[in-house]
């Protein structure tokens, strides 16, 4: 659209600036729209599970089901599917708290007035990351021994020619296109969403406001219906990309785990 | 409003990554169709082939903006 059509001030494109909401201070220390969701989002989550696991009964309440319910998704979807019935136990816990974490922090994004998924900022996504990056080395080394663990990562039955080419190869996957994967597939997701959110609801606002005709100000009814059904659109895609963030931390601790590579 | 040839490269490279996830999908519901019950066993495959081809597009969304 441009200017000619939609006379007064021209219309700004929400960006990456939009991302950026000091709520007290400014500059590096300042406390941030996420920080809060995300501060929220652990209060949230501790007290809800800690009541639900405290009150468990033989026959489940609604609270229970649902309960119940995300934790055999991560249990018997995730966990068992990926690590194996009989080494699973120990990870358990760590799949289920970040599947808890990113799920509600996405889900924020789409309830009114919250409505910041925290992880549309990379910092949020990139401490996740390093608590899976560090886990899944950790397991491989303390199985097999630093050296055992660095020697395990050629896959056999490689050429030696192609032994150096390989290896460099596995090396750029496990220490720098795992992690970075993991980290920028969650923040682009949840940033590139919110974007969308953004066009359609602040295009529909200036529609309604600055349209030059009546014919445009009609037209914004088109834009508020697209917000409200990439809204919907997003929740599927938020529930998405934490069930693809459990999925890829339970690969990566089994990929550890395996004997062979 | 004005425009940046990098969204026009971004669009043109995420063509690659689309066709990536259709086919994954497509090989999914194929399987599914054919036998049923393996769906509990071909979903997290295809749902982890899905965020291996996804990474290629993420890769490029993050050039978007460099």
């Amino acid at each position: 659209m441009s200017p000619h059509v939609l006379a007064g001030e021209a219309f700004e494109a929400p960006g990456t600036a939009d991302f950026w909401q000091p709520l007290v201070g400014n500059g590096a220390w300042a406390i941030t729209r996420p920080m809060v969701v995300v501060a929220l989002s652990v209060v949230l989550i501790g007290v809800v599970m800690m009541r639900l696991a405290r009150r468990m009964e033989l026959v489940p309440g609604r609270a229970q089901f649902a309960g119940e319910g995300v934790y055999d998704l991560v249990r018997n979807a995730v966990a068992i599917d990926f690590i194996g019935a009989k080494k699973f136990r120990p990870y358990l816990p760590l799949l289920l708290t970040l599947f808890l974490m990113v799920l509600v922090n996405n889900l924020a994004g789409a309830i009114p007035f919250i409505q910041f998924p925290s992880f549309s900022r990379i910092g949020f996504a990139i401490a996740l990351t390093l608590v899976v990056f560090v886990t899944y080395h950790a397991i491989g080394i303390r199985r097999k021994g630093l050296g055992g663990y660095f020697a395990g990562l050629m896959p056999p039955g490689v050429p030696a020619l192609l032994v150096p080419l390989v290896y460099a190869l596995e090396l750029l996957t496990y220490f720098i296109t795992r992690p970075l994967t993991l980290a920028l597939r969650l923040f682009a997701n949840m940033f590139a969403g919110h974007t969308v959110l953004l066009v359609f609801s602040l295009g529909a606002e200036y529609m309604l406001l600055h349209g030059a005709n009546p014919l445009i100000r009609v037209a914004s009814v088109g834009s508020f219906a697209m917000a409200i059904v990439m809204t919907f659109f997003e929740i599927l895609i938020q529930f998405l990309q934490a069930y693809i963030f459990v999925l890829l931390t339970a690969y990566y601790i089994a990929d550890a785990l395996a004997d062979e590579h | 409003m004005e425009g940046s040839l990098n969204a026009v490269g971004y669009g043109l490279a995420a063509i690659g990554p689309a066709i990536a996830v259709g086919l994954i999908f497509a090989a999914y519901i194929n399987g599914v169709a054919r036998q049923p019950e393996s769906r509990g066993m071909l979903q997290p495959i295809a749902i982890l082939g899905f965020a291996l081809a996804e990474a290629l597009a993420i890769l490029g969304f993050v050039l978007y903006f460099i």
